[in-house]
């Protein structure tokens, strides 16, 4: 009998994702992925997985599972996230590991902090390899199951039949808060199509996430950004995490699946650093920009690698007391230690 | 014009050799793409090429945007090979009834008969400019002058897979069902794209093409050669 989660719900938009398919841009395939890849690749090291390791994707509102396995372990990363498990919905935390057996209920609950979080199970999510990724890019069909997000009645094949037989995992430090911080750009490639004035604005003034958001990008609410001359540019490439801003002025966010070329002007591009939390905003939340150099943001890069690592080294047993059962996972004080432990 | 690096955050850097759709600025552009392709640099992940611009995407924990500047500097004075060769396509079309439902419109915007606008479409090689926009898709040009036309005012919200295309001085072919814009004036049975394939997209930059007019009776049996995986589309080696 082969091992899966049966789909009892599908959430909003649960997708199999992984770090996205890198070397197919020049024919037009996007790099899809994570939106939010420092959680993703906290998720798989929770389980024990190599970081990029199918997982899946939960945007906005959470799927429920039923385990169809041995038994399963899974971890949730997602910045206010948790599982509600079995039909008394008893609250397990993200950010770490948990074995569940055959027929136990499982919702993802995203919250109210993020607009995604990553489920990912021991051995990873079993689907075939699309140009060498599992990560699902709808608009083409391309990956995941069946090139789509969940469906009710959908079976997610899993890569292992049962758990392995060693420790629970957690952070061991929480994940800082970004609450309220500026995310941080290069200016351009194209800021020189922008007036002075609506570079200022870019960088002075807060924005609003328009319902207009997916996986393609966001569009942003805000001040007018006037062109210089045009607002159409011979096509160029583009890469995730810029800001174009088409003749209506109101620029868009472009993230993991956005389309490889376009015709308008790019007026910052997000640092990669920063991208993972452009993807935890949710419609409805503001944003303002900062302007950093090149060289700070490649050095905040390497930061961010270095603070990943660390994260993942410093991971820790969760005690014995906590993994005899489920039950046990949800005593008072390992609850409200992850909620304070979240941003 | 001279040359141009632009950052585009940390993780990708454009090298800009003007601002137009011109083929000596694509050969500029697919030049360095073919030298950056063959020297490896350590850091970079992948190019992308586009009309006027090529796309380093390069991974900062490996390089650096200055490191690269320098590196591809040095690159761009090499002459161009008089040997490359390119593909050139035979892409069959059926530029007829259902399969044309803008070719009307096109004849009477141009002041063409339809059979006109048929015979100009087919007639040049074209060069395969970039692809973007959906996967395998092709921008190709130049259109003779005589069909150059805008957009269209209404973009349609899906234009069938298959379907070849004009709008201003390109020509392009939507391998997907997918919203468009452009003038829809025939349709070609073969699959542009297809992941399973050791080339996924038919066409690459710099390629060739020339379309071929098919009757219906012949693109039902290409499509059914096509689905059987029997169908090899007509290419030759040319030069450059």
């Amino acid at each position: 009998m082969s091992a899966g989660l049966q789909v009892l719900a599908p959430g909003l938009h649960t997708t199999v994702q992984d770090l996205g398919r890198p070397g197919y841009q020049a024919i037009g395939v996007p790099v899809s992925g994570a939106l939010d890849g420092f959680s993703l690749r906290l998720a798989n090291a929770l389980v024990g997985n190599p970081p990029g390791t199918p997982v899946l994707e939960v945007l906005m509102s959470g799927p429920t599972f039923e385990v169809a396995a041995e038994t399963a372990r899974v971890a949730l990363a997602g910045v206010g996230a948790s599982l509600a498990v079995g039909a008394e919905k008893m609250p397990a935390g993200a950010w770490q590991s948990v074995t569940l057996p055959r027929g136990k209920v499982i919702e993802v609950v995203v919250g109210r902090q993020s607009a995604s979080c990553y489920l990912a199970v021991e051995g990873g999510i079993a689907v075939p390899l699309t140009l060498g990724s599992a990560s699902t890019y709808v608009r083409a069909a391309i990956g995941g199951l069946d090139g789509r997000a969940l469906r009710r009645g959908d079976f997610m094949p899993l890569a292992m039949a049962g758990a392995s037989h060693r420790a629970e995992l957690r952070l061991s430090s929480p994940i800082v808060a970004t609450g309220d911080q500026p995310i941080r750009v290069v200016l351009g490639p194209q800021q020189e199509y922008f007036t002075e004035e609506a570079v200022a604005a870019f960088l002075g003034a807060e924005f609003r996430i328009s319902q207009s958001a997916d996986r393609m990008g966001m569009r942003l609410d805000g001040p007018f950004l006037q062109h210089r001359r045009s607002w159409d540019i011979v096509s160029d490439a583009i890469v995730t995490g810029a800001i174009q801003v088409p003749g209506s002025g109101q620029p868009i966010l472009l993230l993991a699946d956005h389309q490889t070329t376009g015709g308008y002007p790019k007026i910052a591009t997000v640092i990669s650093a920063d991208l993972p939390v452009v993807g935890r905003r949710r419609p409805g939340d503001t944003l303002r920009f900062a302007a950093v150099t090149v060289e700070t943001a490649e050095e905040l890069c390497r930061a961010e690698e270095r603070r990943l690592a660390e994260f993942v080294a410093a991971l820790e047993p969760v005690p014995a007391s906590h993994t005899v059962d489920v039950a046990s996972l949800y005593s008072g004080n390992l609850i409200s230690g992850v909620v304070s432990g979240l941003e | 014009m001279k040359v141009r690096f632009l950052a585009s955050g940390d993780r990708a850097l454009v090298v800009e050799f003007g601002d137009r759709i011109e083929r000596a600025l694509s050969n500029d552009v697919l030049r360095l793409d073919a030298s950056l392709r063959s020297s490896r640099l350590p850091g970079v992940v992948e190019t992308v090429p586009t009309f006027r611009s090529l796309m380093v995407h390069y991974d900062p924990v490996a390089t650096t945007c200055a490191d690269l500047e320098r590196a591809i500097a040095s690159l761009l004075d090499r002459r161009p090979d008089p040997r490359a060769t390119t593909i050139l396509w035979r892409v069959p079309v059926c530029y007829e009834g259902s399969f044309a439902p803008d070719l009307g419109d096109v004849a009477n915007r141009t002041g063409l008969a339809p059979g006109e606008v048929v015979a100009l479409h087919s007639a040049p090689r074209y060069h395969v400019y970039m692809l973007g926009f959906l996967p395998g898709f092709p921008y190709m040009g130049d259109l003779p002058h005589e069909l150059a036309l805008p957009r269209r005012a209404d973009p349609r919200l899906r234009v069938p897979a298959g379907s070849v295309s004009i709008a201003t001085t390109l020509t392009a072919i939507y391998p997907y069902e997918s919203p468009g814009g452009w003038h829809l004036i025939g349709v070609t049975p073969i699959r542009l794209f297809d992941p399973a394939r050791s080339r996924p997209a038919l066409l690459a930059p710099g390629d060739n093409v020339q379309f071929e007019p098919i009757d219906p009776a012949s693109f039902a049996s290409i499509r059914k050669a096509v689905d059987s995986g029997k169908y090899e589309v007509a290419n030759e080696p040319i030069s450059r």
